[in-house]
């Protein structure tokens, strides 16, 4: 199982500061052993069902985690804790800790919205504001947390679409609505909008499951060229796609996390007897 | 085989051209009393609907011509004061019951709303008297807005709990996943994407409250000439058609159909934007 760097895990800068620049100055050394999530003993229970069964787990910086397994097996409530979206079901119960950068996200002080700010999230189903138009969808990150300097909103809107790899598509269509690009464009869109705050992670669930093999390659090159500057986790049901961007996968079976390593190591030489069954086919 | 397959065919057949025949007739039963109510309005109202009925003020006993421009100007002024009071509580707590309400306290307020809306409207005029009326020692325009506006807060209220129930959790999630706060997900998200439907419920109610009489008899009273004070009785179309109907002259009883012709149009206006905003798909969900 994961190695615990907890205790030597946050020499960055960016513990504390709201928006720190993505591209810190970190040594190579850094980069590998810096953790942006150290999850300690971890549980989350929905009323009385529980769906995460005491996971540790410290998820590296600037680099993709991919979590694969079957269906119904916390993989969503996982990745939902680590910006405290799962607050919004009511009646969830967490026990454990996370830490981000050293921060604890669960702290009495803690503003979910903050949370939120530094770590992004993209959905299964791609959900373009539908009053808006593209351009509007890109910036209402910005706009309703007060930012109102045309230039710098210009600016950001370029920088995330470019990101995002849909500016040349919609450039000239800005004013359009959101919803009236396909559902592959409407998913980069949605990535863009969660760009444009400028996180520091980026959660996404499922983000492809919607889409034609086509749209999915573009969602996947575009997520290898994020890697560079963002912390990417991934939810994916699909072993292949795991397997293509990801450098690291955990395993998850039934609320536990079964196998946590390199991507590559974890899908040819599974160190788990349920790792393996579940990569080659046999269940799941 | 063939024979008995054939014959349960044709017998389908008459079955189904009996439902249809059936679901006609209701459909014409719905519609004629609407057919009826217009084409009886128009032959005893639109003589006497002319420029001076929406200029001039009632004339004495006796006295030909003369209008209703005080009363249409009342119930104006009516709805307005309902409006001041209706829609902002009728809204807000619509956003409660749909975006902050517990199971439990969303059932009791639900009941309670559903209980208001069965009211009898004459009910809201004797509390208003009570509470306004008898405390300010005079009827008063205020006192007919406030019965009026009453009776739109469970109105709206229900519907716009309705619409922002229809919005897609997805974009509240992807809202707050923005680090956007929950307020303002609310207001800048999830309200502005059923805001047609918030309108459109809020028209029902105008439409629904705006012919209402009981409410306004003891409450806003009426008034034969302009209000120049709110705190002050009022004339409202209703009451003058009201008034005017139970007199025993011929004029003031062709003045009540032209009245009551100006209040169902008006109505069917009302209806009729409500068409106009829900016409295009993305407000249909809504
Ligand atoms: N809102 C909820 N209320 C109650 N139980 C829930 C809720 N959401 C999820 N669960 C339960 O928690 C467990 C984990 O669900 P979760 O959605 O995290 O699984 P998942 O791995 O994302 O599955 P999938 O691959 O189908 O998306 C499941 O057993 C599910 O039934
Ligand atoms: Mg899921």
């Amino acid at each position: 199982m994961a190695v615990n760097t907890m205790s030597s895990s946050t020499p960055t800068s960016q513990s504390g500061a709201m928006n720190p620049t993505p591209t810190s100055p970190a040594t190579a050394a850094e980069l590998v052993t810096a953790n942006a999530f150290a999850v300690k003993d971890l549980s989350i229970w929905y009323g009385e069902k529980q769906a995460i069964k005491n996971i540790s787990i410290d998820i590296p910086v600037m680099a993709i985690t991919a979590i694969i397994g079957p269906s119904g097996c916390g993989k969503s409530t996982f990745i939902r804790c680590l910006n405290r979206m799962h607050e919004l079901v009511p009646r969830t119960r967490v026990e454990g800790k996370i830490l981000f950068h050293g921060e604890d996200l669960y702290a009495a002080g803690s503003d979910p919205a903050m949370v939120r700010r530094r770590v992004g999230m993209v959905f299964q189903k791609s959900n373009p504001f539908p009053t808006m138009s593209i351009e509007e969808n890109v910036l209402v990150g910005l706009r309703l947390n007060g930012v109102r300097n045309r230039q710098v909103l210009n600016e950001r809107l370029e920088k995330s679409l470019r990101r995002a790899a849909l500016w040349d598509e919609v450039k000239n269509d800005l004013k359009k609505p959101g919803m009236s690009i396909s559902g592959g464009q409407q998913q980069r869109l949605c990535i863009a909008r969660a760009l444009a705050v400028e996180p520091e992670v980026l959660l996404m669930d499922e983000p492809c499951s919607a889409l034609d093999p086509i749209a999915t390659a573009k969602i996947e090159e575009l997520i290898r060229e994020l890697r560079d500057q963002y912390t990417i986790v991934i939810v994916t049901h699909n072993m292949q796609q795991a397997s293509r961007v990801s450098d690291r996968t955990a395993f998850f079976y039934v609320g536990e996390l079964i196998e946590f390593g390199d991507t590559a190591q974890l899908f040819n030489r599974p160190r788990e007897r349920q790792t393996e069954d579940y990569i080659t086919g046999r269940f799941g | 085989m063939m024979a008995l397959r054939h014959d349960n065919h044709s017998w389908r057949k008459i079955k189904s051209a009996l439902a249809s025949a059936l679901s006609m007739l209701a459909a014409v039963l719905v519609i004629a009393p609407l057919g009826l109510v217009f084409f009886y309005l128009l032959q005893k109202g639109a003589g006497s609907v002319n420029w001076h009925f929406f200029t001039q003020l009632p004339k004495p006993v006796g006295e030909a011509g003369g209008g209703m421009a005080n009363a249409i100007a009342g119930t104006g002024e009516l709805l307005g004061i309902a409006s001041l009071i209706g829609i902002p509580i009728g809204v807000l707590g619509g956003v409660y019951l749909a975006e902050y309400g517990s199971a439990r306290s969303n059932w009791w307020l639900r009941f309670v709303a559903d209980i208001l809306n069965g009211v009898p409207s004459i009910t809201w005029g004797v509390v208003v008297y009570g509470m306004v009326v008898l405390t300010f020692k005079s009827f008063s325009a205020y006192a007919g807005g406030l019965a009026l506006g009453f009776m739109m807060i469970p109105l709206i209220m229900r519907t716009t709990e309705e619409v922002l129930l229809l919005v897609p959790n997805g974009y509240r999630e992807a809202s707050l996943a923005l680090g956007i706060s929950r307020w303002k997900t609310i207001v800048h998200i999830v309200m502005k994407t059923a805001s047609k439907g918030i309108i459109t419920g809020i028209l029902l109610a105008l439409a629904r409250i705006a012919g209402e009489t009981a409410p306004l008899l003891f409450t806003a009273f009426g008034n034969r000439f302009w209000n120049r004070n709110l705190a002050e009785p009022i004339a409202a179309l209703p009451l003058q058609i009201f008034s005017y109907a139970i007199s025993p002259y011929e004029d003031w009883h062709r003045q009540a159909w032209a009245g009551a012709l100006v209040l169902v149009v008006g109505i069917f206006v009302i209806n009729v934007l409500v068409r106009f905003l829900t016409r295009d798909r993305t407000v249909r969900i809504l």
